[in-house]
Parts: C-alpha cells; structure tokens; sequence
C-alpha cells in the first residue's frame, strides 16, 4: 500500500515545541471551575448520609409522642426542640430526609426515563409525534401540581403514588427536551452515515442518539430532583400527601405554621434541610451542565 | 521611505489548554506597508487566524497571552488601554471574516447595520449616514444599492453578505483591512468577484491589506508578499512571484506541488496521482497516470435515468404549498465499473442532492436508478439494503460523520455486522484489515475520532465505506473542507484503492481543479440540469455550454504570472432553482459534441 508511508508526512507530524508553561495545578483548576458544584456534591453527600444512617445518629423514635415535652425550644435534650405533640424533630427531621430524598430521586429517574423513551420515539418516528405530543401538550397545559393533587385524590396517598404522580407531571417536559435534542442529533451527518450503511433504525436510536442525548437529559434530571423534592413538601403541608404517619419535610413544616409566631425551630430546621438540600442539587446541575458540555469543557 | 502600517514584532501568543500555556505562534514578525497587501498562508493549525485576531486584540484575556510587539503606525497595540484599542478597531483596522451568514445581524435592515456604525464611529448625522450608506453600497457594487438598504441580510446571497460586510468594513476608511478567508464559503464565481473587488478598492482607497487563507490560487491572485506558517512558526516570507517561482524551504515546496492547479492534466487520459514531496527535504516524486481501471464492458454498476427530486416550499399558517424547490430536474447519466464520474457545480445546483437521491437518503419524484441493474426505487426495504451495500457514501465533513460516542474500530465495524457479513471476530480482522488499506494503523481501532486529524478522519470513512464491499463510492465533497496537502493524500489513496479493488466513484465537488486530476468523465450541474457531461479532457479542454465556459475561468490560478489583470467585475449571482408552483420545467436538448461528450442547447438567457 503506497499510501500507508506517505501518510505520515505532515498529517502525523509532530509539533516540536519546548516544554510548556504551567498554568496552575490541575486540581486547583478544577476547583477554581468547579467549586460550586463540589461544595453542593459535599452538602448532599453529609444530607443523604444524615437520613441513611438517622438511626445511628442518636435519634429516637420520631412518631414517640411524649406530651410532658410539648413545644420545647432547641436545647442540649431537643436539639431542634420539639413540636406541638412533644416529637422530637431532630429525629423527624432526619428521618424525615429519608421520605423527601426517596420523591427527588425516584421522580428524577422516574421522569428521565420516561422522558428519554417518549422523547426518542416522537423525535426520530415524526408519525408518532403529531399524535403523542398532543397528549403530553394536554397534559402540560395542567399545572404540574394540580395534576399531582389530582392523581393523588383518585388514588390512597401512599409515598407511591406520590412518586408516581409526580413523574407522571414531569415527564411531559422531560419529552419536549429529549425529543429537541433527538431532532437536531437526527440531522446530523453520522446518522445519515449511519442511514446509508444500512443501520435498522431502533440500533440508530440506541447507538447513535440515545447516548448523543444523555448529558442535557442528565441536568435536566438534577433540577427535576430538586423540584420533586419541592412539590412533595408542597403536597404534604397542604396535606395531599403522604401519610400523616410518614414525616417529610413538608408534613413537618406544615404542621409547625401555626406555632410559626412562638416557636421558629419548627419550620425553621426542616425548612433549612429542605433549602439545603435542593440548592445543593441545583449547584450540582449547574456544574454537570458545564461539564458535560463539550464546548465549554474545552476551555482549561 | 515611506512609514510602515504594521509592523509586528516577534509576536507570541499562547493559549491555556490542559493547564499549561501553549504557543500556538510563535516569534512572528512582519511589515505591511502602504498599499500592500500581505498574505498569509498556511493549513489548519499553523495559527495564521490567531494571528489576525492578535493584532485586533479579539482574543479573551483570561486564556490567551500575547507578547512581542505589534505596531500600527508608531503605536504599540498590545500597550494600549482598551478604551482606545476599542477605537483602533472599525476605524484604523477593519475586519472581515469567513462566514458571511453568520457576521450580520438577521433581525435588522443591512442598511441600518452600517448606518449605526457610520453613526458611531464617525458622528454622523442619520441624514448624512445614510447617503454615505448608499455611495458604501455603490462602492462595494451591490446593484440597486438604494432600494436595498432597507432589506435584511437573508435576502442576500452569500457573497452580497460578504459585500455587506466590505462595505462595512470600509466605512471609516481603515488603513488596514484584515480579511480572515473571506472568500473561502464563497462558491468559485463569487470568489472570483469578491477579490477582484477587494483588490479594485485597494487601490481605490489607498488601504493595506493582510489576507489570510489557506488557497495558494488565491494568494497567487491577490498579496504583493507572502508569509507561510506552519505549527506555528513562520516558514519562508518573500514576494509572491519569488516565492512562487522559487520556494527556498521544503514545505513551501510541499505545500506548493500539492495545490491542485486547473490545466495541469492537458494532454492525458487518465487520472493521474498528485506528487508527494516530502516536507523535511522538498523532494517531490514524479507521478504516474494510474492504470485503465474502467470495465468499459460490464454493465454499469449504476444507471440514473430522469432522476427528478423537489422539494416543496410550504408556508402560512395552513402550510400549503408556495413553492416548489427543482433541485434535482430530469437527470441521467451513468458510472461504469472501475469509472470516476465527477459532478461539479455551485452551491445550489443540485448535486449533492443528486447523490443523497441515488441511497434514497432523500426520496426523489421520479426516474430510475439501476444499481448493477436492479432498480432501487421501485424495490422493498430488503433490496434496498442489498442495493446500498453495494453502494456507499463519504461525507463532506470528517467531524460530523462519525459518531464522537463511538470507538472508531466499532463504527467502521458497524457496517459489516449490521449486514450480517460474519462474525464479531471476522469483523475485527477486518476492520484491521481496512484499517491498513487506507494507510492508518491496527492499533488505532481503540480510539475515538476526537483523537483524530481530519484527514484521518476522512481515510476513517473511506474505511467504513469500504467495510460492506461495494461497487461504487459515492463521495459528497469528501476532500473539500481538508487542507490541500491532506486533501492530495486523500486524492491518491482514493485513486490507489480504485486501482486495487476497481471501485467506481462518483465524486461530487464544486472544485474543479481536483475534479479535473481525478475524474474520467465531468458532468456540469446548473441549477438542478444537467447542462454538459463528457470525458474529462474534452469538458476541460473544449467546454461548450456558457455556464462550464464561466465556472471554468473562475478558478484562481496558483501562478503570479498568469494573474488575470483588471477583469471586469461581473454582478451575476448565482440563480435559485425555486420556482412557483405551476413552473413546467422546458423539455432540454442534447447534442453531441464529440464521442460522449453531451451539451444541453442553452436558449438565450446565455446569449450575452
């Protein structure tokens, strides 16, 4: 092959050039470009542990009602005090993180894959998408809470069908992104190389657009999370939500609004969590967002 | 001795990239004089464009560095606080760049653009920056200049843009233009007015201009002195002539005896290779015609007759059809085995569209496409996918058409075990097998495309094309967007691999002077027609039809001395094949000029 020993000539040359400048440590860099979204990966982290690991962190039963200790400020016994039943919230708080945290992520995987199979489906087969896209408008013309209140009355409020109810509401959006995505990546020259090999077309959508698709579906997933987390507590303080059984943030929150005046700790703990929480996870998108970006990952 | 516009410095500039900083050039100094212009050349990567936008300062502050010197008429730029940089900029040096579409404003009048700086940069009054406007406009050429100021930039075609952009570059009578290829998006016509027009306002100013592009045949035309840069570096700097005429170093040399050069190839039959000259010490080898690869006897391995593909034009609120696009209308032709029919045109005329018709990548209206004569329009989703893999296709641009997710071993893979040709294990001997005909490595198989140059990315492709066996190559502009070093490697490999496997190809591309190096047949697209077909030496050497006659003269030729002195500066625009919807395309005739050589009799919209 003749071409084989001339291929070298400038395409491989290699570029002679004296050892470069440092510009800074690469950890340092990463840091200086990422700080945010590892300070809101550490605060989840601690969060999550918290909840996970609530009954080794000196805890105590947080349905234990104990009336002699009713609507206590926070003290060296009650942490964060305790509520108008004499719970304990620290314990409530902790355990339940477990019931909030469970919403958020189950709705965000939930919503993703629902999202990325509806999405994937309606941007590549175009029959389809006339038909279902007008099913999801419809069902986005809805607030996406007063679908889930909705959906909760027609069923038992169980953290289930909370979580169910709340995917259903945001899978619709989930789509629209997915299926804007799959539109431009379906233009592309490779999956009209593909086209041409003779690729059947579900193997294009798996191997050519659905990884194509992942990273903007991967943000979207984070702020989904952090909302998920925000309509639960919503759902519960104006009790369309789980059990009263179950603490949640939100049912904590809910029900310390009428001792908001005299005794702050109740919602103010709770609420801290809550914010923290869904910060921590925004920060986490914003930086997977940039990072999974491959324009802006090119730069440092 | 009159003061120098610019003189630059031992110019450095680097980039952050990975945490270190990179010199992307290195140690570079020049001078612009009055009324010169200055060109500098070189391929992707040798850091001619960083240049430029060193000098306008453009480049962002927090990951570039820039040292050296660079004056401009006494002052140093690179010491200057940005309030006054910002004043240089537009006033003192004007820029233009490569991408016409994309460097005005979609959402105002082109005419207010220019307004608007007229109005800032020299305190004009609207009254007064408007009729400065027009007499910009009649400068730059644009025809009705008045009625059409108050039009937005998408009713302009792409060089009217790049004329826009012209204009407003001149609107406060810089002393430097820096044009950044401006003429390398520009189909070959429009190149050829655009820098006639650069050079006529030159001279008309009394402006210097640094030009950079990577097109020898454009240097050749238009800069005074030469600058070539390589990775950085400055190569040779000279008079163009002397450059030219004798380059001193070894890449210059390489880089010159790559330039396809149009008129080369009188007197031969065959496609010949180009030379390969070896880049540390300039010695060229002398190239051969490649051997009678044509199967004149077979049947052809594709038939295309009365090929018909539109598109139609919908709009309004009920999307009814305004319009029709004709972009493919009435075409037939043939590729016989072993045979390289070319199909050249401008922008618009149809022939990629022709191509992506041939796979049924686009669905055409009408005709038949025999492929080794089985018609593939009429045929099931089954014969289809037996028909395409007797047929492939290579792409335009070597970055889009691979997969970035993908190892490039799989993706040439892909092909052979979508067809179900063999087993995991044979397609990994394959592959390497492939791997190796296009001049790459086993080894690189485990890698992805970013990792890649683009040439290689294009010998990639070439290897995927190649992994389903197939009779015929279809190749859509495949060595257009590569530098011409690159693109001549690409050039042989494509003829060597036609010699060993006895490929057809039939090779879209709108430039004509490696269209006339590698092709046995030519055929010339206007406006979605056919207009002329034939052997390449008769189409090259005795072009019938009006319109091969201009494309042909349009070609820049990389040779100082043959640059065409003062032509006259034709407005013509490239036409569009959009038409209403009761156009009923005229019934064309064919005559034949020579022995396969057919020319549609042209009426009188040709006859100036």
């Amino acid at each position: 092959m003749q071409s084989s020993t001339h291929a070298s000539a400038t395409e491989m040359a290699p570029a002679t050039s004296p050892e470069p400048e440092r510009v800074g440590s690469a950890w340092g860099l990463f840091l200086r470009h990422h700080g945010p979204m590892v300070f809101g990966a550490l605060v989840l982290a601690l969060i999550v542990a918290a909840a996970l690991l609530a009954p080794w962190l000196g805890t105590t039963d947080p349905q234990k009602l104990a009336p002699a200790a009713r609507l206590k400020l926070p003290s060296a016994q009650y942490w964060f005090g305790t509520d108008a039943l004499g719970r304990e919230l620290y314990s409530r708080v902790l355990y339940g993180g477990r019931v909030s945290l469970l919403v958020g992520f189950s709705v965000a995987a939930l919503a993703m894959f629902g999202g990325l199979v509806l999405g994937l489906l309606t941007g590549f087969f175009r029959q389809l998408d006339a038909v279902l896209m007008r099913v999801l408008e419809a069902f986005m013309a809805i607030p996406a809470i007063l679908l889930a209140i909705a959906l909760i009355a027609l069923t038992r409020a169980s953290v289930e069908n909370v979580i169910i109810a709340l995917a259903i509401a945001e899978t619709p959006r989930v789509t629209r992104l997915v299926r804007a995505v799959v539109l431009t990546l379906r233009e592309q020259t490779y999956v009209e190389a593909a086209i041409a090999i003779g690729t059947p077309p579900m193997l294009i959508l798996l191997r050519h657009i659905a990884p194509n698709a992942l990273a903007p579906l991967i943000v979207q997933g984070t702020f989904i999370c952090g909302s998920a987390i925000i309509s639960e507590s919503i759902l519960s303080f104006i009790g369309a939500g789980t059990p009263p059984s179950v603490p949640t943030w939100g049912s904590i929150i809910s029900e310390g609004r009428s001792y908001f005046q005299l005794f702050p700790n109740i919602i103010f703990f709770p609420a801290v969590f809550l914010s923290l929480t869904v910060l921590s996870i925004n920060l986490i998108g914003d930086g997977l967002r940039d990072l999974l970006d491959p324009r802006l990952s090119r730069e440092l | 001795m009159e003061q120098t516009v610019l003189s630059v410095r031992n110019l450095t500039t680097s980039f952050a990239r990975d945490g270190l900083w990179q010199p992307v050039v290195r140690n570079l100094s020049f001078d612009i004089r009055p009324r010169e212009t200055l060109a500098i050349v070189g391929e992707s990567g040798s850091g001619k464009s960083v240049t430029a936008l060193s000098i306008m300062r453009l480049l962002p502050p927090t990951n570039s560095r820039i040292a050296g010197s660079i004056n401009l008429m006494g002052r140093d730029l690179l010491r200057l606080p940005d309030e006054e940089m910002r004043r240089i900029r537009g006033n003192e040096v004007a820029m233009i760049f490569q991408e016409p579409m994309t460097s005005l404003n979609p959402v105002l009048p082109v005419g207010f653009q220019i307004v608007e700086a007229l109005m800032l940069h020299r305190g004009l009054t609207r009254v007064e920056a408007e009729a400065e406007t027009v007499r910009l406009f009649d400068k730059v050429r644009i025809p009705a200049a008045k009625s059409r100021l108050g039009e937005y930039p998408h009713r302009f075609s792409g060089g009217m843009r790049q004329r826009v952009m012209i204009a407003m570059a001149l609107a406060c009578k810089p002393k430097l233009l820096i044009a950044d290829e401006p003429t390398t998006a520009l189909d070959v016509t429009i190149q050829a007015q655009t820098l006639e027009l650069i050079k006529t306002l030159q001279a008309e100013e009394g402006m210097s201009v640094l030009f950079i592009t990577h097109d020898m045949g454009v240097v050749a035309e238009i800069a005074d002195r030469m600058l070539v840069m390589y990775h950085g570096d400055v190569v040779e700097t000279g008079e163009t002539a002397e450059v030219f005429r004798n380059p001193c170093k070894p890449y210059t040399r390489a880089l010159l005896s790559a330039v396809p050069q149009l008129g080369s190839m009188t007197g031969r039959e065959r496609p010949m290779r180009f030379p390969v000259v070896d880049i540390k010490t300039g010695e060229a080898d002398t190239p051969v015609e490649t051997p009678d690869t044509i199967a004149q006897a077979d049947r052809p391995v594709l038939e295309v007759r009365g090929l018909t593909t539109r598109f139609d034009i919908r709009s309004g609120i009920l999307r009814k059809p305004a319009g029709c696009v004709h972009a493919v209308e009435n075409v037939s032709f043939s590729v016989q085995p072993g045979e390289t029919l070319s199909l050249v045109g401008e922008s618009g005329c149809g022939k990629s569209t022709t191509g992506r018709s041939i796979l049924r990548l686009i669905e055409p209206r009408a005709g038949t496409i025999l492929v080794e004569g089985t018609n593939i329009l009429s045929s099931s989703a089954r014969a289809l996918s037996e028909a395409r893999k007797k047929m492939q296709m290579i792409f335009q641009d070597p970055f889009a058409s691979l997969n970035p997710r993908i190892k490039v071993g799989n993706a040439i893979a892909e092909p052979f075990l979508v067809n179900r040709m063999g087993t995991r294990a044979q397609a990994r001997d394959k592959v390497a097998d492939l791997l190796v005909r296009v001049g790459l490595k086993p080894e690189m198989a485990s890698r992805y495309p970013h990792e890649f140059s683009g040439g290689q990315r294009q010998r990639i492709c070439i290897a995927r094309a190649l992994a389903v066996e197939p009779k015929l190559i279809i190749a859509d502009e495949a060595v257009s967007a590569l530098d011409v070093s690159i693109k001549a490697q690409v050039v042989n490999l494509m003829l060597d691999l036609q010699a060993s496997l006895g490929l057809a190809y039939l090779f879209i591309s709108h430039d004509m002077a490696v269209v006339e190096r590698l092709s046995h047949r030519v055929a010339v697209m206007y406006l979605g027609e056919m207009v002329e077909i034939g052997p390449r030496a008769a189409v090259f050497g005795n072009p019938q039809h009006p319109y091969t006659k201009r494309l042909l003269s349009a070609v820049p030729v990389p040779d100082p001395a043959r640059r065409r002195m003062a032509r006259s500066i034709s407005n013509a625009e490239i036409k569009s094949p959009v038409r209403r919807l009761d156009y009923i395309p005229p019934v064309r005739e064919y005559r034949e000029v020579s022995a396969g050589h057919l020319v549609q009799s042209w009426g009188e919209e040709w006859a100036a």
